[in-house]
């Protein structure tokens, strides 16, 4: 188990640690230039050995520092999570050294991570996106893109040249959570309609 | 109106792959849609004869977005898409989703709710693995043993369809609860399948499990050694089968799971082979584990009581009361509210361990949902185990990591 012991013994000559909270598992904040090599100790002294997940966090167009990656890394022995924050200092082109060297499950993870928000992981040896097409123009999980998506060409150049097809953006009349703001609601709901039933006509008996 | 119909002419993607391939090897592409690869799962490979030498997935065909899904739309809300996750286990899902809040919200949940979520998170696996299994021996070319499986899993379609309403995606959970109570005589059946399950699986057991054919096809091919295992973050049946003693129901327990009594199978070769013997053992597990879940079936609610701006009160109370009104209206409007801070909850699903990340700032909403899917992880094994096997073990390796793309491309 993680006691206080262990806490003070991994943060003792640590300046680029910080504490944040320990309420459901350990958390702490870490220094991009020594995240590399902290995660080497962790594997190969403190047996956190397994990578379970690693993903980003915007905090907001306006916040100071706006991308942080937050990465999961569980204990065989403890029996336990380590969680660590690891800021992007550059608003702009955001950056962090990556750490699929040290843990070959960070690999897929930091792809995703740069597909969905586009932080570049220094020295990933494949950095591409993973879940959207190679040549897609955003970054989906930003806070400012719109969950109704962006019109962008399609994937195949050659079937769009020729149609002038475009990957649309999703649909707001019946699409999901929005209501269009039709005067009738029983065309605004995003259900299959009985045209014989309607505001206009009364229930058929 | 009138439209035009235009002719397009879409090169073939694998015959364009095979111009740039050299020295005499052949790039192949398997899928997207391909009945091998159990979904829409992506793999370009480059052969030398028949022998694999390299392997790249390509993923992303089922992608959907959840997770920017999650950050607009309120805790209970997000439950239905939960299903779609690991469709051949919506239940367990459902449940990892649920505690994942209930823990950042601080609610104890009454034993019965706890028990219920376990009887159905084990009915889940039992459901999930029968798939699995069946598929697997289709792979490996043997079409009955699936028959059989099936068979059984339609009767827990039916049990799911009784207790849910849905058989198929079944939303069952809502945070701090269940939605409905288990009906009356539902248990019993319950425990008649469970009772009459075991016979099936010999049945599956004698097809497979000692056939010449099925163990040459799959002793000692796909092997995964343990620190590969543990280096790639694989989970769940494909991580024990290599040897790796982790289940987070004994590791970590949730939901009550330390109050009953089960074995955890563990695999020596971490083969395709160790991995099938796993999921049925585990079937057997969760058979002992529904079997005790009945026995001790504790009364009272199924919900937190004491949740008040979390769980929608029963609905005679809604009717009838100004106070349960309110806080309903309120609930479904503005969504369960979830104090500031962030959580991460693992639980051990039929695939492996499904993982939901949750950074809440107040309020009815999620500001950030990361889903961690085991398939995801099990799979980005594939670039290193594949290479170095036959164009023909591929149909097994794939079969006997069990993956669902719902979950991997989320």
């Amino acid at each position: 188990m993680i006691d206080e012991d262990f806490v003070k013994s991994l943060l003792n000559g640590r300046e680029f640690l910080k504490l944040l909270h320990q309420n459901d598992c350990l958390t702490l904040s870490c220094e991009p230039q020594h995240f590399v090599s902290f995660c080497e100790h962790l594997r190969d002294q403190e047996t956190f050995d397994l990578l379970v997940d690693l993903t980003a966090l915007d905090h907001g167009l306006e916040a100071d520092i706006r991308f942080s990656t937050v990465v999961h890394i569980y204990s065989l022995v403890h029996k336990s999570y380590i969680r660590i924050h690891v800021d992007c200092m550059d608003n702009e082109s955001p950056s962090v050294p990556s750490i699929s060297s040290i843990f070959p499950a960070a690999n897929w993870h930091e792809r995703e991570t740069f597909d969905m928000f586009g932080i570049n992981f220094v020295t990933h040896p494949n950095l591409k996106r993973i879940l959207m097409w190679d040549d897609y123009p955003y970054f989906p999980l930003r806070k400012e893109f719109p969950l109704a998506g962006i019109e962008v060409p399609l994937p195949a150049a050659d079937v769009s040249e020729v149609t002038g097809a475009a990957v649309d953006p999703a649909p707001m009349m019946g699409g999901p959570f929005v209501s269009s703001g039709s005067s009738r609601l029983s065309q605004a709901e995003p259900r299959a309609k009985d045209e014989s039933w309607t505001e206009d006509s009364e229930k058929p008996l | 109106m009138s439209t035009t119909v235009k002719e397009v002419q879409i090169g073939d993607v694998g015959a364009k792959a095979a111009l740039h391939s050299d020295e005499g090897k052949m790039t192949l592409n398997v899928g997207p849609s391909h009945p091998t690869t159990h979904g829409v799962l992506r793999l370009m490979m480059e052969l030398d004869g028949d022998l694999i030498t390299r392997c790249e997935p390509v993923l992303g065909y089922l992608h959907r977005g959840d997770e920017k899904i999650a950050e607009n739309m309120t805790y209970n809300q997000f439950v239905p898409y939960t299903d779609r996750l690991d469709y051949l286990a919506p239940l367990a899902n459902n449940v990892a989703y649920a505690i994942t809040v209930e823990k950042l919200a601080g609610i104890e949940l009454p034993e019965r709710c706890e028990a219920i979520r376990v009887l159905v998170c084990e009915m889940a696996r039992i459901s999930s693995h029968l798939l699995g299994m069946g598929v697997f021996g289709m792979d490996a070319g043997a079409w009955t043993p699936f028959m059989y499986t099936f068979t059984e899993r339609e009767k827990l379609y039916s049990l799911f369809e009784e207790l849910t309403g849905a058989r198929f995606t079944t939303s069952y959970t809502r945070i701090g609860g269940v939605a409905r109570d288990l009906p009356d005589g539902w248990l019993p059946k319950v425990e008649k399948f469970v009772d009459e399950l075991p016979k099936a699986i010999e049945e599956v057991e004698k097809l497979l499990t000692r056939n010449r054919i099925f163990l040459d096809r799959t002793e000692g091919i796909g092997t995964i050694s343990k620190e590969d295992a543990i280096a790639f973050g694989i989970t769940g049946p494909n991580l024990r089968a290599s040897g790796v003693d982790l289940d987070l129901r004994k590791d970590k327990p949730y939901s009550g799971y330390e109050k009953y009594d089960f074995d955890v199978p563990i695999g020596t070769r971490g083969d395709c082979y160790d991995r099938y013997l796993v999921r049925i053992e585990e079937v057997r597990q969760s058979i002992l584990i529904i079997k005790q879940v009945i026995a001790s079936m504790p009364k009272g609610l199924w919900y937190a009581e004491d949740a008040k701006k979390i769980f929608a009160p029963p609905k005679d109370k809604i009717m009838t009361s100004m106070e349960e009104l309110i806080q309903n209206f309120m609930i479904v409007t503005e969504g369960p509210q979830v104090p500031p801070g962030e959580v991460y909850f693992e639980a051990e699903n039929p695939k492996g361990a499904l993982g939901f990340y949750l950074v809440s700032k107040g309020g009815g909403v999620p500001y950030r949902l990361k889903i961690r899917a085991p398939s995801f992880c099990n799979l980005s094994i594939l670039e290193k185990l594949v290479p170095g096997h036959m164009l023909s073990d591929i149909t097994v390796i794939l079969g006997s990591l069990d993956f669902v793309m719902g979950e991997c491309d989320r």
